[in-house]
């Protein structure tokens, strides 16, 4: 296990998490997972009393993850939302923007490479849930 | 056309620095085959069967001559000296080496272009009418639309690992020149109630499971479409398979679902996205369209032309349409001389049809998804000198909508998915038909050639389609009849058994020779198929 990747300010959660059946069932846990064919939805009941929420990526490839984080963070979610597994410095960027504040990578990402990814773009298109204003905002910016 | 802000020129200049040292790092073994090839599909960089390929984005197929420049000077200093335009209104290059690639991003740069996603599972270039701004049945220029969706396609978060590619076309007419319903998400602008929005179709393509889009929504208003499609995209995004690549398209999802059940979902989601505040405010959309204004037309041409000289008259009634402007021509050249490469030009006749256009078309041009080029705003004046300098560099051939100026992908002789070549099947079509009077007689007659079942020649959408297959061993090709990606959209047919390279292009020959037989007055080859049913065909065929 590498070292967790953290941009919360404060620790990372502990617990460790259990499955959206268990969590649904007569579960205390506020730790919990979705593995890629979940329906992040089914957590929004619950948000109060959720402290983490874990986000599988078994293949890189699969972006269902990216729908769930966004849809937790629509929802107000404020709690920490980690991407684990097959997680790339190349997916960061992406990964951030979606709500993402921690990571559990299978491997260990370059420090490096993280913060060159990370520092890159100045600026981005869309609103999402990140907080960033989108290019078409600033051009449109009443001063 | 469209100019870059310093919003616009960050983007694309950060995005050649990151792919820089993302092929640093693969040239270094710090990052696997596996893990690079993603990164390097979103900025277009395929390995091929010889070398890599690199695909350029050409947004809505709008160039300027400056732009139309640096494809040619790629072409010449890192590739082999000539380019090849794509269905998808983009240019791609064959023999490119990855230490190059960063440069070459580099170089686009600075006439504000890019090569971002114009491969991998993501938002793929924003396809068009050709005509767009010059078309008189449309009822507002798309391209405006096309490049406020081109921001917010471009590096989308929640997006950028879809089951599969995902191809969207914005067009403003009835008549339907992109194939429209054959994307992923086809757009028809239309005006109702004085306002303009967009007619939404989902789940059109072509591929191994051809489908023409359905209608998901008659109308979506302007200032809420990026809402409605971030929808439509979540909705694909979360639930589109994922377990088999070849029922991964959007298509697929559609038609399991169901229209009325896909559309419900994302209606639903839509009530949710549109609370969130993701639509760019209308000041945006006005913003980009006055890059797009009407240019300043010249009055009082003449309408007359010289038409003595008889190989221009010809070029004339095939090559030019009408403009909406009084005194001006809308010039298609095509890049489909016979024996040629369909879509392939030369960095000289690149530069050539630079100049052209500088001179003589506004400065702008066109890629159209039938692999030609167009000028879009040239003086009836002008065409004649026009048609001569075309001529002499090779590029006045006058066969729009013939059976020569087909669609064929680059088949076997480059692509690594090929089963069969489509170059030289659609050379020797070319030379059956052209030059002996047989192509005149004919007509209008759309065909397309792929070199495998993936497609990429639109076969599928051909009034005569050939698909080449492997067959134990050896290429064989089938045949398809009564295909259409126009506002007529419909799938071909199979006529039956396979053919050899020799074999189709006989077969084609007796398709077309019941045509001419049993044509009526005013019938295309398409309606007199639609008239009889594939019946005679396949006896004329077979028989």
């Amino acid at each position: 296990m590498v070292d967790l990747l953290n941009f919360r300010e404060g620790e990372t959660i502990g617990e460790t998490p259990v499955s959206i059946e268990e969590f649904l069932g007569a579960s205390n846990a506020t730790a919990v997972r979705i593995a890629p064919g979940e329906d992040a939805r089914a957590l929004l009941p619950h948000l109060d009393r959720i402290a983490l929420v874990e986000v599988a990526f078994p293949a890189f490839g699969d972006g269902r993850g990216y729908s769930s984080a966004r849809i937790l963070r629509e929802a107000g979610y404020r709690g920490e939302l980690r991407a684990s597994g097959d997680v790339l410095v190349d997916q960061l960027f992406a990964m951030r923007r979606c709500g993402f504040d921690s990571f559990a990578p299978d491997k260990a990402l370059d420090p490096a490479a993280v913060e060159a990814t990370l520092s890159r773009y100045a600026d981005v298109y869309q609103k999402s849930v990140d907080g960033r204003r989108p290019i078409w905002a600033k051009r449109h910016e009443v001063n | 056309m469209y100019l870059y802000d310093s919003y616009d020129q960050a983007m694309v200049d950060a995005r050649v620095e990151e792919f820089r040292d993302q092929a640093r790092r693969r040239l270094a073994g710090e990052l696997t085959e596996d893990q690079f090839k993603p990164l390097r599909l979103m900025n277009g960089l395929y390995l091929q069967l010889h070398a890599y390929m690199l695909r350029v984005a050409v947004p809505y197929g709008t160039l300027s001559s400056r732009k139309m420049r640096m494809l040619a000077h790629i072409a010449r200093k890192y590739d082999r000296g000539y380019g090849h335009f794509t269905t998808r209104q983009n240019i791609q290059y064959n023999w490119i080496k990855l230490e190059d690639a960063p440069d070459i991003l580099a170089d686009l740069a600075t006439v504000e272009m890019h090569a971002i996603q114009t491969s991998g599972n993501c938002i793929r270039n924003i396809s068009s009418d050709q005509y767009a701004g010059v078309a008189a049945d449309e009822i507002t220029d798309p391209r405006p639309w096309a490049e406020l969706l081109r921001q917010w396609s471009s590096f989308h978060p929640e997006f950028t690992y879809l089951p599969r590619k995902f191809k969207i076309c914005v067009i403003a007419s009835a008549n339907d020149r992109a194939a429209m319903r054959l994307h992923d998400i086809g757009l028809e602008l239309v005006e109702r109630d004085g306002r303009i929005g967009a007619r939404v179709f989902a789940g059109g393509g072509m591929g191994r499971t051809p489908m023409v889009a359905p209608e998901i929504r008659d109308f979506v208003e302007e200032d809420e479409l990026v809402s409605y499609l971030e929808a439509c995209l979540r909705v694909y995004n979360r639930y589109g398979r994922r377990d088999n690549k070849f029922k991964a398209r959007i298509k697929i999802l559609v038609h399991e679902l169901g229209v009325e059940e896909y559309r419900r979902q994302v209606e639903e989601e839509f009530a949710h996205m549109r609370q969130l505040g993701i639509q760019p405010p209308t000041e945006e959309l006005d913003r980009i369209r006055a890059y797009f204004a009407p240019p300043v037309y010249e009055t009082g041409l003449p309408e007359e032309v010289d038409r003595s000289d008889p190989d221009f008259a010809l070029w004339l009634d095939r090559n030019v349409l009408p403009h909406k402007q009084p005194g001006y021509a809308i010039v298609n050249i095509s890049l489909k001389p016979v024996g040629g490469i369909p879509g392939d030009a030369s960095a000289d006749q690149i530069d050539l049809m630079a100049d052209l256009a500088e001179r003589h078309s506004l400065d702008q041009l066109r890629v159209t998804h039938a692999q030609n080029i167009v000028l879009p705003y040239v003086k009836k004046a002008d065409l004649y000198t026009i048609w001569q300098q075309l001529d002499a560099a090779g590029l006045g051939t006058a066969n729009l909508d013939r059976i020569s100026d087909m669609i064929a992908c680059p088949g076997l002789d480059y692509c690594s998915l090929a089963n069969a070549r489509s170059i030289p099947v659609a050379q020797k079509i070319a030379r059956r038909f052209a030059g002996n009077g047989k192509e005149e007689a004919i007509g209008e007659l759309k065909l397309k050639i792929s070199g495998c079942i993936n497609a990429c020649g639109h076969h599928h959408a051909g009034h005569i389609g050939i698909l080449g297959v492997d067959r134990k061993g050896t290429e064989n090709y089938q045949l398809l009849l009564g295909g259409s990606g126009a506002e007529d959209c419909s799938l071909g047919a199979i006529t039956g058994p396979g053919f050899t390279e020799d074999g189709v292009v006989d077969a084609i020959e007796r398709a077309t020779d019941l045509y001419l037989a049993q044509r009526q007055e005013g019938e295309r080859f398409l309606d007199t198929y639609r008239r009889l049913g594939m019946a005679p065909f396949k006896e004329a065929i077979y028989g």
